[in-house]
């Protein structure tokens, strides 16, 4: 009869306050987790967001091509008029 | 039942509704990270499809700059030569003459003369363009040609010797003023020659026919 009472004062007091703690810290873990992600999903955004200029870069790509092909021929015809050294 | 076994039944419960409790809780703040995370890798995802053809267009534009520059250099030192070169791009570049010409090993070691002391940029540009000007004609281990800030002497020589070295030979500037020399026949009558050229007078009136006709 005793040994009974013993083993439901440890349930009760020991293995209860136990797994009380042990949960609890899981559970605060997993809950500082979830403000984290949602800072990376709005970063991951807010970087995609900025990177809507880049198709931009084809335009660009054609405007130095155009440049490099003006430069070209300015200089074919410098070229041509200045003399050498 | 024996008050002992009450207490054990007890124990156990609450140990099951803590374990149910937060066991849920922590499925609830799992399915919020998975959440997070699902937008997150949307994102990321975004950014690698927006970014994937950043590096072939960089790298055409990249390749055409590289055409361009060589384009440049090229002209640049065949039309100024090596030297005056290197010192026009460490004039409007100051400190770049020791990466020299990318395609030109040899301008790295030349030694560039101090163009830019004496001209401006875009003089010095034009100058050495049009090769009128004897910029840093001088030794480059020689002094500056002119103190930008309080020197000129230097900067008038230049241009023609006669305005800026002698001045006198110059023929004067006419007088002006309420006591001048008359220089033409005054008029009678506003607008009203004396007497015309008869050459004038004989090429108008004809034209003046001509015209009325």
């Amino acid at each position: 009869m005793i040994l009974e009472w013993i083993g439901a004062a440890i349930v009760l007091l020991v293995v209860l306050p136990a797994v009380v703690y042990l949960l609890r810290g899981v559970l605060n873990a997993a809950n500082s987790i979830v403000p984290s992600v949602d800072r990376i999903a709005a970063v991951a955004h807010a970087g995609s967001a900025d990177l809507d200029a880049v198709p931009l870069l084809l335009t660009t790509q054609d405007q130095v091509i155009k440049t490099i092909e003006s430069a070209a021929d300015y200089g074919g015809s410098l070229d041509i008029i200045v003399d050498d050294a | 039942m024996p008050a002992a076994g009450v207490v054990l039944l007890i124990a156990v419960l609450g140990i099951i509704v803590a374990l149910v409790y937060y066991l849920v809780s922590t499925i609830v703040a799992l399915q919020k990270i998975t959440k997070g995370l699902d937008d997150a890798i949307a994102g990321v995802g975004g950014i690698i499809q927006k970014t994937e053809p950043v590096n072939e267009v960089v790298a055409t534009i990249n390749a055409n700059l590289d055409a361009g520059v060589d384009l440049l250099e090229g002209l640049l030192v065949k039309k100024a030569g090596m030297s005056d070169a290197v010192g026009l791009v460490d004039g409007l570049y100051p400190g770049a003459a020791a990466e020299g010409f990318r395609n030109f090993p040899e301008s790295k070691t030349t030694k560039a003369p101090r163009i830019s002391e004496v001209y401006t940029r875009g003089t010095l540009t034009l100058a050495r363009l049009g090769r009128e000007a004897p910029i840093a004609a001088a030794s480059p281990d020689g002094p500056a040609l002119r103190n930008p800030a309080y020197g000129s002497l230097a900067a008038r020589l230049l241009y023609p010797e006669i305005r800026q070295q002698r001045p006198s030979n110059l023929p004067r500037s006419p007088i002006i003023g309420t006591d001048s020399p008359p220089q033409y026949e005054p008029s009678e009558t506003p607008g009203v020659r004396k007497r015309m050229p008869a050459a004038a007078t004989t090429e108008r009136s004809g034209d003046a026919d001509a015209g009325t006709v």
